[in-house]
């Protein structure tokens, strides 16, 4: 290898990223495959549709937004207790209110202080105590799963506000749910948060490379930290959420969120070595991986075949983005 | 021993903590439970076990090349189907070899999908496996829709086997650790080792770096045809999600074994004392009449703890040196 092959590759790697904007072409590939679910079946292509789509993944994108900020990060950075955290977060709003509406501001603070609590441990686990993030999160997920467990004692009791439910899963202004704004606004925060903060530059910093970071002042341990407890923050405001359109809790609730809001991440062009990524990218993502489910439900095949085909366009779709440099480089 | 030597030794065997563990856990379940030791209890846990050890040992070989694998658990569920689909209670010693060759096989052509995609696509381990194991799920479900199946009784008598008054499980655990042994001192496992720990020294090396990482995901698809017919073996029925729920037990079990996730250290025997190690904590916390809605809980905080010592001695050391 020469020095002309290595400015090259460099070269190429650059255009590469120039002419092929990963979110940019999530939201296209959305755009084509929800077309595409009319030539399947023409009732798939209408606004009404259209609009269930962007609401359920729009919990997908709430879910996912923590998972985004803590796989750029890096330092194999992944949150595995997202999944548990939606969970006690829409069990514990469940209980509390009671059905109450003006419990829900209440609820909304315990949701999002619980997921604050859990992501704090996972935090001080993965920079205090150098646990992989892997298995600390999946760790934690076991005791959140514990601790609803001991406090249900096996009984989801409660109601769900209904004021809540209006708000967030009925049409609210011009037939557009309330989640889909809610998502929107979450949208516009993550930017500002990624990109008009000091924490938004530390957090690309340590995703990048960690030890330069520190030597350039970064506190690392603090970003960390923060970055965990910002994750479990949104997973529980996803929670609180989901209960919204759920209107009932299960033990499993989140779990179903868990491995699609990484997905959603890797779809959408974040790289999950860190330190490259974007929201909006997680945005498309979710509504790349929310069609897909969508159409092969329209497509009304046996779960066998669903499965099979979700498995390989997951892995076309990785292939088109998930790729690792070359060792050659 | 001088403390350099003391330290290659440890960073060779890095199951030597967990197994300090596993004694404490063993001491306080035996004081709990009388018949722990007894053959017949014994036997029944070892038979129980075997299927997430052998899964264990699968990933760990994945993890030490510097991966991991997501989908272990799915794939022993296909590999069920496939045994399930091809024995039934009549089926001669000839045909269920075959058939324990066939769930070997197909595993193996399920890792070489996972390890081509991982090692020649370049794709990131963790959504590649998962990505697939929804394919092998799909097939598990398309083999075997309904739960059912069955095994020859002489098969099941079989595995439960205690020969001179050892459990089966322990020979197959000896053979393994003793083939790990032979392999550690061959080039395949400095260059597993090498890949693992930095794959781009390893490259310029001239280490076949891609390769070695292809043979860790094919490892992991054979041992899941042969937890996938200990699991058969024991339960003498199947169900097409019969294995998903021991993918994350397999990666715990491996930390808790002492394997780095990042790769480049940690051995097989440490997979197999790290499912030692959740089994026991399990038995423990059922013995000591821990409330049955707690149960959860105190194991997922035992589990955290288990993981937290070694960083714990880490961070003091940090803080002293400070």
């Amino acid at each position: 290898m020469n020095a002309s092959d290595v400015s090259n590759s460099t070269g190429r790697l650059l255009r590469y990223q120039r002419y092929f904007n990963p979110p940019l072409i999530a939201l296209v590939l959305a755009v084509i495959l929800f077309f595409a679910g009319g030539l399947i079946n023409p009732n798939f292509v209408n606004l009404n549709q259209a609009t269930n789509i962007v609401r359920l993944a729009a919990f997908l994108g709430i879910i996912a937004a923590g998972q985004t900020l803590v796989i750029i990060s890096g330092g194999e950075g992944i949150d595995l207790s997202v999944g548990a955290v939606v969970t006690l977060a829409a069990m514990l709003t469940f209980r509390f209110t009671e059905g109450r509406n003006d419990l829900i501001w209440w609820g909304l603070l315990l949701s999002c202080g619980s997921g604050m609590a859990v992501g704090l441990l996972n935090g001080l686990g993965v920079a205090l105590l150098r646990i992989p993030p892997l298995v600390m999160t999946l760790g934690m997920t076991g005791v959140v799963q514990g601790t609803i467990l001991v406090v249900t004692q096996g009984e989801m009791v409660g109601t769900t506000p209904p004021l809540m439910a209006r708000l967030i899963a009925s049409p609210l202004i011009l037939g557009i749910p309330g989640v889909i704004f809610i998502w929107l606004a979450l949208g516009v925060v993550m930017w500002l948060v990624l990109n008009r903060t000091t924490y938004g530059k530390h957090l690309f910093a340590i995703g990048t490379n960690r030890t330069t970071a520190r030597l350039s002042g970064v506190r690392v341990l603090r970003v960390v930290v923060l970055t965990y407890m910002f994750s479990g923050l949104l997973a529980g405001f996803g929670g609180f959420v989901l209960l919204g359109f759920s209107q009932t809790v299960f033990l499993q609730l989140g779990n179903n969120y868990l491995f699609p809001s990484i997905a959603a991440v890797v779809v959408g062009g974040t790289l999950l070595t860190g330190g490259i990524g974007s929201y909006w990218g997680t945005m498309s993502g979710a509504l790349v991986l929310t069609l897909i489910d969508s159409l092969l439900r329209a497509m009304q095949l046996e779960e066998a075949y669903q499965l099979i085909i979700l498995g390989a366009i997951l892995l076309v779709l990785i292939t088109a983005y998930g790729r690792q440099r070359s060792l050659r480089q | 021993m001088n403390s350099a030597r003391l330290q290659y030794f440890f960073s060779r065997n890095t199951y030597i903590f967990s197994l300090l563990l596993l004694a404490v856990l063993l001491g306080v379940n035996s004081s709990l439970q009388d018949n722990l030791f007894e053959l017949r209890v014994l036997n029944n846990s070892m038979r129980t076990l075997l299927p997430l050890i052998l899964l264990a040992v699968g990933q760990a070989l994945v993890v030490i090349g510097g991966g991991i694998d997501l989908s272990v658990g799915t794939m022993v569920s296909m590999l069920v189907a496939v045994l399930i689909k091809l024995i039934d209670a009549e089926s001669g010693a000839g045909d269920i070899i075959l058939a324990i060759l066939a769930a070997c096989g197909v595993g193996v052509l399920a890792g070489m999908l996972n390890g081509f995609a991982v090692a020649f696509l370049r794709l990131q381990p963790i959504v590649t496996t998962y990505a697939t194991s929804f394919i092998f799920s799909g097939v598990a479900l398309l083999l075997l829709p309904r739960p059912g199946g069955q095994i020859p009784t002489d098969l099941r008598r079989f595995y439960a086997q205690t020969p001179y008054g050892v459990p089966l499980s322990f020979y197959i655990i000896g053979i393994l650790i003793l083939i790990w042994l032979i392999i550690r001192s061959t080039r395949y496992a400095q260059y597993l080792f090498a890949t693992g720990s930095n794959s781009q020294a390893a490259y310029t090396t001239g280490i076949p770096v891609r390769l070695v990482r292809l043979t860790t995901y094919v490892w992991a698809g054979f041992f899941a045809g042969l937890a996938a017919t200990a699991l058969t073996l024991s339960t003498g029925s199947g169900q097409a999600n019969i294995g998903d729920n021991m993918t994350l037990d397999s990666i715990v079990a491996v930390v808790l074994g002492g394997t780095r996730l990042s790769g480049g250290k940690g051995g097989i025997a440490g997979a197999v004392i790290g499912v030692m190690i959740l089994r026991v904590i399990r038995n423990v916390i059922f013995f000591a009449d821990v409330p049955t809605w707690s149960q959860t809980l105190v194991n997922a905080l035992i589990i955290i703890a288990a993981l937290a010592g070694p960083g714990l001695l880490g961070l003091v050391r940090r803080v002293v040196k400070k």
